[in-house]
This record gives C-alpha cells, structure tokens and sequence, in this order.
C-alpha cells in the first residue's frame, strides 16, 4: 500500500507493533558472509523442519538476518526473546536446540561460547566479552530485522527520522543538526558530512544528485557490505533526508560487484520503499519526491574516489578528475552531487532520531559517534566490531578481538586500507579516532582493521600493498601509474635480498612525489603503508638488505628450508607432500630436503607435526 | 561467432538504453556469454550510440570483464590482507602449479580458470578460495588437491 501522509505511516507502524507478540520465540540465524560461508543456510533450514516437524510453525518464528558481527564464531543463531547466543552451529544441532530451549525452556550448554577468560560458558549476547565493549547503534538492529522485511523495520522505528524530517523540519535545520551532531565521513576522508550537504544544497542547479558508495574495495572490510546486506533500509532512510536537505530528486547507490547480496537486498528494499510510498513523487504526501538507481560497480578499487565513481555512472571507465572544482558543483553530468559511503547514510536517521547533541556527546573532540571496523587478520575474535570513536587499540585487539591466536606476539595493525597505515605495538594505547590515526601515519579510512603479529613480515606488507595499488592505479597521472611501478620494483629488489641501503632513501623520495603530484587519494595516500613500515619497522628494511634476512620468515628468497635430523621422525608427511621432489628418506628414518630441488613452497613447514622442518 | 541481436536488445531495453547504464548492460552480457565477445561490444556500441571506443575502453578497464572465454569452473583465490597476511600466496601458488596456469589464465581444455580476488569479505575464514560461488575457508596449499578433485 502506498502511504500518503505522515499519520498514515505511524498507524501502520501501530498496527504492525501491535499485531506483534514481543514474546514470541524468533530463531534469529545469522545470514552475513563468514556465516554464509560456513553453511548457515542449511542450518536455518535444519530449523525451519524441525519447527515444522513438531508442528511450531505458528509460535516461532525463524528469521534469516544480516551480520551479527562475531564472525569467528559462525554459524550463529540468536534466540529471541530470551537473547540466548548459539554459535558454531551444525545442522545437526537445530533439533537439539529446538527440543531442549525452543520446547523445554533449557539451554544447550555445549553450544554457548566459553568466555577465553573466565572459562566460564556465556548464555546471553550482551555477556559475550566481543560484544560487551562494543556501543552498536549501527549494527545492533541487524540481528533484530529480516532485511527483506520493511515491516520488522518499521516495527523499530524505521522511517520515523524520514516522518520527522517531512515534518516541518526545514531543509537548512536538517543540515544543522547533521552539522551539530559532528558527523564525519565514514569512507575514507573524514569530511564533514552536514558541510558537504550544505555546500551541494548552495550550489547552482535545478538538478543535484546524492549517491551511495558501496564501493568498498579495501581487501579486508567488509562493513558497507554488512550494513547494506543486514539493513538497507536505514541506508535508505539516510538518504532520503539527505536527498530533502539537499534539495536533491535522484540518487543513486553504486555497489561493488562482487557483492550480490547486498546487491539484491538493497534493491528489494528500493522497491519495497518506492511502494510504500517512502520513494517516489511526493513521499509520505509531502512536496518532496526523490527515487533511487542501484548501478553495479565493475570491479575496480579507484571507483571508491568520488569522482571516478561519478565517471562510472556515467558509463565511462572509471578515471579520476583533478578536484579542483567540487563535485559538490560539478559532479555526476556535471551537476551538482553529494556522495557518502554507506556507513555515513546509516547513521542520519539515528542522529535526527536521537538528536545531534545526544550523537555528539559520543566520541571524542572532533571525532564523534561510532565507528564500524572489521577486525581480521591474526586476530582471536575475527568480526565487525562497531565501538563508540576514543576507545583504545588496545580495548579493540585485546578485550573485544580476544587477543592473537597461537600464543603468537602482537606486532601492528594495519588501519585504513591500502591507503593507511601501520601502527606499532608501542602505540597500542592510542585512542582510536581520525586525528590520531592521521598523527602516527594511518588513518580512519573506511575501517578495515587487519592485527598482524610475529610472523607477518612488514617489507613483504608494503610491497602487497604497493604492488595492490599499482595494480589499481587507473593510469591517468604519471606520478601513480609510474611511480607506484617502480616502488613495487625497489620492494621486490629488497624482499628478494637485491635490495640497497640507498633504496630507502629512494623510497622516502618517491614518496614526496607521490603525495605531492597525484592526482587523486589513490596515489596522493599510496606511500603510506610503505612510509609507516619504514618508520616504525626500519631495522626489518635492513635485516633484508644488509643481512639478507627474513625476521619473520616469510619472503621466499630470502629463508631455506632443511630439516632437523633430531626431531624428525621419518614419518613422511612431507615427503608425500613435497611437490618438487626434494624431500628423501627411508620410512621412519630422517628424511633430507635437497635445497637444489626446494622451490621454497612451505609446504613441508606446515605439514611437519613434530616441528621437524625449520628455516631460517 | 554469431550473436543473438534480439537477446541483446532485451538487456539493452531493461535499461532504456541508457549510456550511463553502459556499465550494466556490459555486465548482464558478459553473464549471458561468460565473457564479452567483440560482436556483442560493437553491437552494444551501435545500439547505445556511442563510441567503439568508449565501449572498448569500459570492457578492458573494469577487472569485472573477460575479452576471453572463462573455463566453466572459476576458481577465485582471496588476495585480501586478512588471507595474505594468513598466507593466501602460497594457496594461489599451488593452485598455478596444479593447474599448469598463472593466476588469469584457463587451463587449455577450458575447465578451469584461476582468478585472483581483491576481498571478498569472508574474513574470518581466510585465507578463502571461491569455487563457482562455493566458499572454501582455512585453505592451506595441501588442501588445493582435495578441492580440485571436487570440483
């Protein structure tokens, strides 16, 4: 049904909380990508026969959401209203949880997650020490909606920021109080996003355009996708009021091709809204029309920049511009347009929700809100984590990501994509927010968070970082498309041990032009992995090229691999595994690796149970 | 080789034709063919209206487009930090040697093509290799085997 004023969107809202039973069981299974990954659908089908074989179809529902978050533990399932956490689901568990929780009112004790400190089993979300520091305002509602389901948004509250907004709430005060609230840009920038808006609503034009960008190509993030996945609606709702402040009819959201499901999420919710009346000419009755396109990204890292994401729209490649006129004046057609990251959009509707000065209060200085990351790499609780801006890398790593697996010791965490930076141990009590992480070398970036320890090699790092930009260098300036060419070149010499010590002085010079004469943030930004390294891991520089060594063990040309005749027990594993020949032994015997032979693969390394295999 | 034109106009309607949509009119071409042929690029550039050049320049700039036929199994190796940093190299590694391609390439008999992908988000379960929309989490090169031998 189409909605045709403001008092027709809270009766259905009414009704729908109404006919609700807010005690009702609801099995709440996980649907985001690590759980997606780990099979969770046949769980959830496990579920829904085993609520139907016991004839429970009409008092409990079964709702498949977005990304709860904790990753590590997928399979989840949540079960509401009790709050009970399952997690690292099989198939095979649906019927014990339906017999003994779902019927009986028991936990099933094995399935609950055992708190690393206390070694205690944890029965409720909040509980769960990966939760109990996170402040999710963002993320919270992904397990609490079917994001195929307008009614469960509307049902907590969604589209009443958009209510209020339509309202007689004035274009210019909503820019205020998204001025006010301090909100910055969760993309990459950090740029004011109430300025922005307001710089896009002054500018000249009849027509101006918003649009989402759900590029989001840095390797080792995934937030946009969850939030766009797990609640499209509030992304939506977002730019709706920014579209009406703006004074903007059209929007598009521009999502990353290798993300399907967000894709098609986004685009039901798009039709669900336009039907209810939430798109289209005059929504909700007022003046105001405004409709959205969902255009696919072709896979190209350079389309996260504002204006090469505007070029892709326009159906051409997607190359950058200089910005010395704002796309805020010429952007997509050459009119005016504002683009935000996906993040960005979904936090509108809580700020006039819950007013600006209740969203400032969180955060620090100039750093406000929350923030999502996605904390990966040689990290415990691998997940999306969405804390409040000034907590602590340490908080981060250690109290929710639950530290670094293996016994293996902490080195440095890389924020802020390809274009960040690495952060040492020694500054691991840092508060977290954009200034800082500007300060010691990084930066916010859209919040991919990657925890490195001992065995991660931070040459190696640069040069993955380096030779991943080059290869997404679109090519237009010289200062990139050369520059990052030849610092991949001076890497490789270094982590293949033809390395001098001339090259770092080489490096910090290429670096200057760079900065100084590319012609977007790819390549203004893409020395600064290569920079932090340098800075805070420079003995690593010179371990590989004045002594030819891999600290770390990881940069092939530099380690060889034998095996210890005293550990080894002749059991050959690796010798079956080797695949160039190079391991000989007689069973039970020691066995010898022909370094002439060894092609340096590791496999042998990771095979080997009795740490018989060592390289140095 | 010949092209179904009347197919082709039917993804060229569903987006008015539009140029901007150029894009993603590309991509559901490529879906038809599992790759873009330069009949079907010219034919799309005649009916939008623009360039052969500019056609060509999309079709060769975004990673998300083939001038070549795919194998019919495409096997895509996580090279995101979370998988690098757990050693995906070593997993594309073996895969190339398994294969007897380099990462881009279809094996001769068209069966398999090894691609390399920037993140597909999977994080907790890097490093990850992506089969024909099937995810293998915790790769380690002993396992490339086993999973071509599924596949």
């Amino acid at each position: 049904m189409k909605l045709k004023s403001i008092e027709e969107l809270e009766d259905l809202r009414s009704g729908i909380i109404a006919k609700k039973d807010p005690n009702k069981t609801c099995i709440a299974v996980c649907g985001g990508p690590g759980c997606l990954a780990r099979q969770c659908l046949e769980v959830r089908d496990a579920f829904v026969n085993e609520i139907s074989a016991k004839g429970l179809a009409d008092r409990v529902d079964i709702r498949t959401t977005g990304c709860h978050g904790f990753c590590e533990s997928g399979p989840i399932a949540l079960i509401f209203p009790q709050g009970i956490f399952y997690q690292k689901l099989g198939v095979k568990d649906a019927a014990e949880i339906v017999e003994e929780t779902i019927m009986n009112d028991r936990i099933v004790d094995r399935l609950l997650y055992i708190d690393t400190g206390t070694g205690r089993r944890v029965k409720k979300e909040e509980d769960v020490p990966f939760y109990k520091k996170q402040m999710r305002l963002i993320l919270r509602n992904n397990s609490r909606i079917d994001p195929h389901n307008l009614e469960d948004y509307l049902a907590i509250g969604g589209y009443s920021a958009l209510a209020k907004v339509l309202d007689g709430m004035k274009p210019s005060q909503v820019i205020d109080e998204v001025k006010k609230s301090g909100l910055r840009g969760r993309g990459g920038g950090g740029f004011p996003t109430g300025r922005k808006w307001e710089s896009t609503r002054d500018a000249i034009g009849d027509i101006k355009y918003v649009i989402c960008n759900a590029d989001e190509g840095d390797p080792g993030a995934f937030m946009d996708r969850s939030i766009l996945e797990g609640n499209p609606h509030s992304v939506l709702e977002g730019m709706i009021i920014g579209a009406y402040a703006i004074g903007s009819n059209e929007g598009y959201v521009y999502v990353r091709n290798e993300y399907p499901l967000a894709l098609k999420n986004v685009t039901i919710a798009i039709k669900q809204a336009r039907e209810a009346g939430l798109l289209g000419e005059n929504i909700l009755g007022s003046e105001f029309s405004f409709d959205v396109k969902v255009n696919r990204g072709g896979g190209a890292f350079v389309c996260g920049e504002s204006t090469a994401l505007m070029a892709s729209l326009e159906g051409k490649p997607g190359e950058p511009r200089a910005k010395y006129i704002h796309t805020s004046e010429k952007g997509l057609w050459d009119r005016p347009s504002n683009l935000n990251n996906v993040e960005t959009w979904a936090n509108v509707p809580l700020i006039i929700n819950k007013s600006p000065e209740w969203y400032s209060a969180i955060g620090t200085g100039s750093s406000k809100g929350t923030k999502v990351f996605s904390l990966v790499g040689k990290i415990n609780n691998t997940g999306l984590v969405e804390v409040p801006m000034g907590i602590s890398l340490r908080e981060i790593i250690y109290d929710i990501g639950g530290g670094i697996p293996g016994g293996k010791a902490f080195k440095a965490v890389q924020t802020g994509g390809p274009s960040g930076g690495c952060i040492p141990e020694s500054l691991i009590d840092m508060p977290v927010d954009y200034e800082q992480l500007t300060k010691v070398g990084s930066m916010m970036g859209s919040g991919g968070m990657i925890v490195m320890d001992e065995d991660t090699c931070m040459v190696d790092l640069a040069r993955y970082f380096t030779n991943f930009l080059q290869e997404e260098s679109c090519g237009k300036c010289a200062p990139c498309r050369e520059g990052l060419l030849r610092m991949g070149e001076i890497l490789t010499d270094i982590t293949e041990g033809r390395g001098r010590m001339e090259d770092l002085s080489l490096i910090e010079d290429l670096s200057g032009v760079l900065k100084d004469a590319s012609l977007c943030g790819l390549g203004t930004t893409a020395a600064n992995p290569v920079i932090s390294t340098m800075r805070y891991f420079r003995d690593e520089y010179v371990a590989h090229i004045r002594d030819h060594k891999c600290p770390a063990g990881v940069c092939r040309e530099l380690i060889i691999y034998g095996i210890d005749e005293e550990s080894c027990t002749g059991c050959g594993r690796c010798l079956k595994n080797c695949p160039s020949g190079a391991i000989e032994g007689e069973k039970k015997q020691p066995h010898v690796l022909d370094t002439a032979k060894c092609i340096k693969c590791g496999i042998c390394y990771d095979v080997c149970k009795f740490d018989a295999v060592r390289k140095g | 080789m010949t092209i179904d034109e009347s197919r082709l106009d039917s993804i060229i309607d569903e987006y008015n034709a539009e140029q901007g949509s150029l894009i993603s009119i590309l991509q559901d071409v490529q879906a038809e063919y599992k790759y873009l042929p330069k009949v079907a690029l010219e034919y799309v550039a005649k009916q939008l209206d623009i360039p052969r050049v500019q056609v060509f320049g999309v079709a060769t700039f975004f990673k998300a487009f083939s001038l070549k036929p795919k194998g019919r199994q495409q096997i895509h190796v996580c090279m995101g930090t979370a998988c690098h940093v757990r050693g995906s190299k070593k997993v594309l590694e073996e895969f190339e040697r398994k294969l007897g391609i380099e990462a881009g390439g279809t094996t001769k008999d068209g069966e398999y093509t090894l691609e390399t992908v920037n993140c597909v988000g999977a994080c907790a379960l890097g490093p990850v290799v992506v089969n024909n929309e099937e995810y293998h989490g915790q790769m380690t090169p002993i396992k490339v085997e086993s999973l071509l031998k599924k596949a």
